[in-house]
């Protein structure tokens, strides 16, 4: 009876402890108090990781999931008579939700997983502490370009995430479908707005990218310095990435339709 | 250190996504950078507008020649009053009449303008005096109810 009470108290402070040190973390990262900037040349190299290398899994997924949203969209609209509105239905829903939530899903899997696995094994290899000694900060030097590359590129695949979408759910609506190709994209200019759908989908996709990648490099950096601590510092990083975009999606859209 | 085909990959990834929100912006939503020298402003009121949404069509004869900017509720009579942007290539008689139409059983809401006579037209920020608003599906279906238990 103590001793389950005690070892509940121990999870606690332990989750406590996490906590704390990825704030600490993220902070050391951010610089604040020492007022670093990321070195461009570190960032771009970063992007080209963690954006360009993502980019054939986002286009492929990004035109897949917009026909597969034409054909569904087509079938439950066509029982209504109202075929016409599937340009307003894919560019919405890809826009709104798939836009930034599958691109940030395939981002932990793709971009997130090898973040962790880099630096852990950065630390197991003893790469971090070596810098330290050498006076070099692993702050600003490693994890410093790696964030801001995943808060630039994430957004920016979000946005060609839903332009392809859109563009595959037009091929399929208008030549396998039949749907008439100015009614699609009409029907979607006058109910989409830019403000309201294609830049709140942008500040979601942002929102993402900083906490995936914080996620990411903090677990990298807290791993275990043995192959097995790496394993499970990726599996953590890509379950808590994925849950974690999916729970602030909920608050984001919640916050953001002003449904409270 | 610094590789070149690297930073134009970089460079080309960026300059595309820009592109695409550009698409995204002008394409997709329909945002159009729209000097104010090109339109001008109408005011009707309405009883009801049952729908009606800002960025709404303003067509006549099916043609659309400007958008809803602005739905307000005018507090003295209680009814509501929608600002539209009317492009400035298409004068309207001052008898000119707005309703507001629904396009095909359960499209979008828009405002139907139907030409008018007189050959005096409608200035910058003139009222559209004759309106007609919007049929509520709700009370056709109760007065319909209605006439057929009065029988």
């Amino acid at each position: 009876m103590i001793n389950t009470l005690a070892q509940t108290g121990a999870r606690c402070l332990l989750v406590c402890q996490l906590i704390g040190r990825s704030g600490v973390f993220l902070i050391n990262i951010l610089g604040w108090g020492k007022g670093f900037k990321a070195p461009c040349h570190r960032v771009i190299k970063q992007i080209h990781h963690v954006g360009v290398l993502s980019l054939p899994i986002i286009v492929v997924a990004g035109i897949f999931v917009g026909m597969v949203l034409a054909l569904q969209g087509y079938s439950i609209l066509s029982s209504y008579g109202s075929q016409e509105a599937i340009g307003q239905m894919v560019a919405l829903s890809l826009l709104r939700e798939f836009g930034p939530v599958v691109t940030a899903l395939l981002f932990v899997g793709r971009a997130g997983s090898a973040l962790t696995a880099e630096i852990g094994l950065m630390k197991t290899t003893e790469q971090l502490s070596a810098m330290e000694i050498m006076g070099v900060d692993p702050f600003k030097r490693v994890f410093s370009p790696r964030l801001w590359a995943g808060v630039i590129s994430l957004p920016l695949l979000a946005t060609l995430f839903s332009l392809l979408g859109i563009f595959g759910g037009a091929f399929v609506a208008v030549n396998l479908l039949g749907v008439y190709e100015g009614s699609y994209w009409a029907n979607m200019q006058g109910s989409v707005l830019f403000f309201d759908d294609v830049i709140k989908g942008l500040i979601k996709a942002l929102v993402f990218a900083f906490v995936i990648t914080w996620i990411a490099l903090f677990h990298g950096w807290n791993a275990r310095p043995t192959s097995e601590g790496i394993s499970q510092a990726t599996t953590a990083t890509v379950v808590q990435g994925s849950l974690a975009v999916l729970g602030l999606d909920f608050i984001l859209t919640a916050v953001m339709l002003g449904g409270f | 250190m610094h590789n070149r085909s690297l930073e134009l990959g970089v460079g080309a990834f960026v300059i595309a996504a820009m592109v695409g929100l550009l698409v995204l912006a002008l394409n997709v939503s329909g945002l159009r950078f729209q000097a104010d020298d090109d339109v001008y402003y109408l005011y009707a009121r309405f009883e009801n507008l049952s729908g009606l949404s800002e960025r709404a069509k303003v067509s006549m004869s099916g043609v659309t020649i400007g958008r809803v900017v602005e739905i307000k509720l005018d507090t003295q009579d209680y009814v509501a009053v929608v600002k539209m942007a009317v492009e400035k290539g298409v004068p309207l008689s001052l008898d000119t009449s707005a309703s507001v139409l629904t396009a095909g059983l359960l499209g979008e809401k828009y405002i139907g303008l139907s030409v008018g006579a007189d050959e005096e037209t409608l200035l910058n920020g003139d009222f559209i005096e004759d309106t007609q608003s919007s049929i509520v599906l709700e009370e056709l279906i109760g007065q319909f109810l209605f006439s057929r238990s009065n029988e």
